[in-house]
């Protein structure tokens, strides 16, 4: 391969492939969590977003409290040794939400809507919680090896104009993405309690004349829901900043992701959250660079070639739902859901 | 019960009148993107009030005494707030500040102008100020970014860069410093292949980062906050290997940088308001001294910001909010008796018995008729993870 296609391809790769492959894997276990309560409990969940800072936040402190103590994982970050703390915290949180909130209406069958305007109440609630508890402040808690592949390493490696760049957090979040999404089809098709909650979702009468207990299955879905979101908080966190307001702005493509795979279907979901992610990305990456890899001199543009600018790259995700709902708005992934 | 009330309301009314010392307004960003400067700039201005109050010459021995309040840097609607309060709760006979360019310039225009009360920054550096219908009531001792621009265009120049893509915060501040480095650089046969605005508050700037290096610049100027956006781009510039080697400005000098980003930022330059005259040493070691940080950026300013409120009281002879007004510019200019940090005592004495006197202060001091301070730069290296100063314009 002629080196101007290696060099194109790396500047690709390490702008967007990458980048999007992380942030990817993280809209997609935010996904899964607003699929499934909304597969199951059948409401849209508005506070997904800040059930993943309240989990995350969790996270943050007990990494603190571990490296206080002297604890750690050596390359990697500490706080994958905090995460259960997170995840304990979100379920909790979750939980006493229910228990508060969503309960109340499931009893009297309140419909959908009015149950997800009661989540938007959730999401002030925890937003705040989370705001009086760790501050309103970028936390950076990041430690361990930062990168395993330097830009600057690979170019002297390699002898490339181009760098690449691959961080631990970026490789655990694939790593960890894809544990807890095969977790989480194995129960749900193999076990016990997963049968009993997609036959829930499939038909909530049908099953409870079968002896699915409800309120176990409704226990469940917050658990698995709610441990998917500090999950998807922490490495969103680790892998670039925490700062309570941003994963309000999460809710969006989150949202996208969950509607375009086909609200309902976890395998949508992590479809959904890849298509959104590299939108996103690819749609407000310059290629100016790259096509003057790629073009012989007397083409080579003079422009960013920048599709869109940068500041609108949350409004990729509302054309994306915008677009989904209008042509298509079973999703993706047509069929029963779950 | 009445007689009483009256009483005692008289009784308080004595009380304070016989006290009647002249509270100052701090209005700083306590909170906010530049909050890890803030405390050390608050507490060099209140050590040049407790130096006035000590000596027992201010206006016969009252006391100046300081009042904080949060500007939060960039959210007008507090600052104003907390201005308002300031003004009308706490009765303060003038404010030092406020800091950052955007808010000072909508505390200047809706509460402290038409309340007629003087404002000194010891940060807002945004040229836009200079033209600010203030009607002469706000000043600042930190020079205006035009001339930042400027130097840190030499800077550049000197260090051989060519071509150069420039980030700014996305307000009053970023865009005013921002253009005037810009123009300075085209002037001296530089190249500005993008600029660009980042938000702060975001938790990724990948993506900005993407478009910076697509225009194909090696060197990066950052014109940001330290503990916000400003932090992050550089953050994302390392992580992708974009850029290596930056040019920062004064928002972006703080050691919570350098904790942050490490030793990758050896070898990247910035400019503060600064100098090494025999005053800034002065006042160095008396801020050492008291406890307070005299070397971090702006604690000078905030120092001079402040010791021309109380001596323009002093000429004044009063705490009358418009006699301040019309006092400070003859404080801080020739002719008079030289007054350099630390001497604020001599100075009190001197206008008390009618003399004349030329505030020097930390940063030699002198304001032009837009109320604008001429100053001058420091040049920083990061030499061994610490900005090591180098030079001097």
């Amino acid at each position: 391969m002629p080196v101007d296609l290696v060099n194109a391809l790396v500047l690709l790769a390490n702008f967007v492939v990458v980048p999007a492959i992380a942030y990817g894997s993280q809209l997609a276990l935010g996904a899964l969590g607003i699929t499934l309560v909304y597969g199951i409990l059948r409401f849209a969940n508005f506070s997904h977003g800040d059930l993943m800072a309240f989990g995350t936040m969790a996270t943050i402190l007990a990494t603190w409290q571990l490296q206080g103590w002297g604890i750690g994982l050596g390359v990697l970050p500490t706080a994958m040794l905090a995460l259960p703390a997170g995840i304990v915290a979100a379920v909790l949180a979750a939980l006493a939400a229910d228990r508060t909130v969503f309960r109340f209406y499931r009893i009297r069958r309140s419909s959908p809507m009015v149950l997800s305007i009661a989540s938007v109440g959730v999401m002030f609630v925890l937003n705040g919680l989370v705001r009086v508890i760790i501050g309103p402040d970028d936390r950076s808690f990041a430690d361990g090896t930062r990168y395993l592949l330097n830009a600057r390493q690979f170019k002297e490696a390699t002898g490339l104009a181009e760098g690449l760049t691959v961080r631990t957090s970026q490789l655990l979040t694939l790593a960890v993405a894809v544990v807890a999404v095969a977790a989480l089809f194995w129960f749900l098709r193999r076990t016990r309690a997963g049968k009993a909650m997609r036959a829930y979702s499939d038909n909530e009468d049908l099953a409870l004349l079968s002896g699915v207990e409800p309120g176990r299955v409704v226990l469940t879905t917050w658990v698995i829901a709610a441990s998917l979101a500090a999950v998807a908080g922490s490495l969103y966190g680790l892998d670039k900043s925490f700062q309570p307001f941003t994963y309000m702005q999460l809710l969006l493509p989150m949202f996208a992701a969950a509607i375009v795979g086909g609200i309902g279907q976890p395998h949508g979901a992590i479809a959904g959250g890849f298509l959104v992610a590299f939108s996103e990305i690819a749609l407000t990456y310059p290629y100016r660079k790259f096509l003057r890899y790629l073009l012989p001199e007397d083409m080579q543009p003079d422009g960013l070639m920048q599709l869109l600018s940068t500041d609108y790259k949350l409004s990729v995700s509302f054309v994306i739902l915008v677009v989904v709902l209008l042509w298509r708005p079973t999703g993706l992934f047509r069929g029963r859901v779950l | 019960m009445k007689r009483l009330l009256v009483a005692s309301a008289a009784a308080a009314l004595m009380a304070s009148a016989a006290h009647a010392d002249m509270k100052v307004g701090v209005l700083m960003g306590f909170t906010g993107p530049i909050e890890s400067l803030t405390p050390n700039i608050a507490a060099a201005a209140e050590l040049a009030m407790k130096e006035a109050s000590d000596s027992g010459l201010f206006l016969g021995g009252k006391k100046v005494v300081p009042v904080r309040g949060d500007s939060t840097c960039v959210d007008a609607a507090a600052a104003q707030a907390a201005a308002e309060r300031l003004i009308t709760s706490d009765g303060v006979a003038a404010i030092m500040g406020a800091d950052c360019s955007g808010v000072s310039i909508a505390v200047a225009n809706n509460v402290a102008v038409p309340n007629g009360v003087v404002m000194v920054s010891p940060t807002a550096t945004s040229p836009a100020i200079t033209t600010l219908k203030d009607k002469g009531y706000f000043f600042r001792t930190a020079p205006s970014d035009a001339r930042q621009g400027e130097v840190l265009a030499q800077v550049a120049k000197a260090r051989g860069i060519k071509e150069i893509a420039v980030t700014y915060t996305n307000n009053d501040y970023g865009k005013g410093l921002s253009n005037s480095f810009s123009n300075a650089f085209k002037a001296a046969g530089g190249k500005v292949a993008l600029s660009a605005a980042h938000e702060d508050g975001k938790a990724d700037y990948a993506a900005e980062v993407g478009a910076l290096a697509a225009s194909g610049a090696e060197h990066l100027a950052v014109f940001g906050y330290v503990d916000k956006g400003g932090k992050g781009i550089i953050q994302a510039s390392l992580d992708a290997g974009a850029f290596d080697r930056f040019i920062l400005a004064d928002g972006m000098v703080g050691d919570s940088l350098i904790e942050a980003i490490g030793k990758a930022l050896n070898g990247s330059v910035a400019t503060a308001p600064g100098s090494d005259s025999p005053n800034a040493k002065k006042f160095q070691d008396a801020a050492m001294k008291a406890g307070v940080k005299g070397e971090s950026p702006f604690a000078a300013e905030g120092y001079d910001a402040a010791a021309l409120i109380v001596l323009a009281a002093q000429a004044a002879g009063s705490t009358d909010r418009a006699a301040i007004r019309s006092k400070v510019l003859e404080v801080a200019n020739a002719p008079g008796e030289k007054i350099g940090p630390g001497e604020l005592a001599k100075g009190l004495k001197l206008l008390a018995d009618g003399k004349a006197v030329d505030y020097q202060g930390a940063t030699d001091v002198a304001l032009d008729d837009a109320g604008d301070a001429s100053g001058s730069y420091k040049e920083y290296e990061v030499k061994d993870g610490k900005f090591a100063t180098v030079k001097i314009h």
